[in-house]
């Protein structure tokens, strides 16, 4: 704006007309660079996520080479599809196979508050020999250097590789447990060592295993025959 | 400080681009921006991601301001200049993402909030809004630039000091003990602190320098 500008505008301020013109025409320029951009990187950013998730899901079913995604609804165990709904208590079940199409395994998701936030895990379960076999943090916020060591550590992280996670003989909940216990204190393989200085939020991690485990698994057992690559 | 006068275009010279470096550098002079300089410099590669997103928003925003300046009444400019800050906010949001899920979910919340960011608004309201296209880019490049360094200023002392790393890649043995509190939200406080420091004593010894040399020269005559 000049000097001669500003003084003749002062008197009188501009027509609301001008307002209104410069905001809906920089909001409709806004708009269209926005979805313009989004529409470019959306492919990009989905094959992100799928690569994420097909990474945490191979590390956490050993053996895995390709993935196909169900879903455990109401209704029962149901491949996902593009036209499958997302509902809000349909549980997630990525089962891995080998190159064979054997099933090795299925990722499922846990979460339990941390010491700072909720600790979102993803774990692998092997209906052979109805154990955990991995995990995998997807997100959390435990204080770095001490907490974040459940992502890192690798002797808490053996803890996971045959962690008993069997169902009792009703086959409706765990027949142990699945428990942190103190640092060098494991004896029974249910059992998580946690690492010193890192107690809580290596408890929080056994907290969501076991309520994830005693959620989920006595509905998947008894449809793991369902878990196949092809239809 | 050489900012031009309202309603005065500056002319292009070499200090266009290099204030932003160090006379007026955003971080260590201004004090601008303090939120993201604290919170994501705790490693070198967030820390450069960080800079650079700013420097693209911040080039962007004030290229479009200056280009507009003379249709946005000054009644709702800052409005103008907020939407404008956020549509370029956005576009990076996703770029990001399409770029890396991981460098994404490291910066967190901090690229959205970029749209808080002082230093762009304070560039589209004390300069794009008065100077010619071409000055305001080298501008906002020059700020983007001293901003990003800065940054990395930080974020390379945090990382080798709380992780022993740079760029993620091991720099002492296995048996360095970290020095965690660098890589926790105190450090960065105490690192800036520490940069702050530097930069004071080497204007003070240079302001020193100065008159030291007058006075031998007043004395010499």
């Amino acid at each position: 704006m000049t000097v001669t500008e500003q003084t003749a505008a002062a008197p009188a301020p501009p027509s609301s007309i001008a307002m209104v013109r410069t905001l809906g025409g920089i909001a409709m320029l806004s708009g269209f660079l926005v979805v313009l951009v989004y529409q470019l990187t959306l492919p990009a950013i989905l094959e992100n996520q799928r690569r994420a998730i097909e990474r945490a899901v191979f590390l956490v079913v050993p053996g895995a080479v390709s993935r196909v995604d169900f879903q455990l609804a109401a209704d029962g165990l149901n491949r996902v599809t593009e036209d499958t709904e997302d509902s809000p208590d349909a549980i997630a079940v990525y089962a891995g196979f080998d190159a064979d199409g054997a099933l090795k395994g299925v990722a499922l998701e846990a979460a339990a508050p941390g010491y700072q936030d909720v600790i979102k895990l993803l774990y692998g379960y092997d209906p052979a020999c109805e154990c955990i076999t991995g995990i995998y943090v997807l997100k959390m916020t435990e204080t770095p250097g001490l907490g974040d060591k459940i992502a890192t550590d690798q002797t808490f992280l053996a803890n996971f590789k045959a962690l008993d996670a069997r169902l009792s003989a009703a086959g409706d909940s765990l027949q142990n447990a699945i428990v942190t216990v103190k640092n060098g204190t494991k004896k029974a393989p249910w059992q998580i060592d946690a690492i010193s200085g890192a107690t809580v939020s290596c408890k929080a991690v056994g907290r969501a295993l076991n309520e994830s485990a005693h959620r989920i698994l006595p509905r998947l057992q008894p449809a793991v025959n369902q878990l196949k690559v092809e239809e | 400080m050489m900012a031009p006068l309202p309603n005065q275009e500056e002319e292009l010279t070499p200090g266009t681009f290099l204030r932003g470096l160090w006379e007026e550098n955003p971080v260590f002079v201004m004090l601008l921006g303090m939120c993201p300089v604290l919170a994501v410099t705790n490693s070198t590669l967030n820390a450069l991601a960080m800079g650079l997103a700013t420097t693209f928003v911040l080039v962007c925003s004030s290229a479009l301001v200056s280009l507009l300046r003379h249709l946005i009444p000054k009644q709702v400019r800052i409005a103008t200049y907020i939407v404008i800050i956020a549509t370029f906010v956005t576009i990076v949001d996703h770029v990001i993402q399409a770029i890396s899920l991981d460098l994404y979910n490291a910066l967190g919340a901090f690229i959205q909030l970029i749209v808080a960011n002082c230093i762009i608004l304070g560039r589209a309201e004390a300069y794009a809004a008065k100077n010619r296209l071409a000055t305001t880019l080298v501008n906002s490049l020059g700020m983007g630039a001293g901003f990003t360094i800065a940054l990395l200023s930080l974020g390379t002392v945090r990382e080798i000091l709380g992780s022993g790393t740079l760029l993620g890649y091991p720099l002492f043995g296995e048996h360095f003990q970290t020095w965690v509190v660098m890589i926790l939200p105190p450090g960065g406080f105490f690192v800036l602190g520490a940069w702050l420091l530097l930069f004071s004593w080497l204007q003070q010894r240079r302001a020193r320098r100065i008159t030291e040399g007058e006075e031998i020269r007043v004395r010499g005559s």
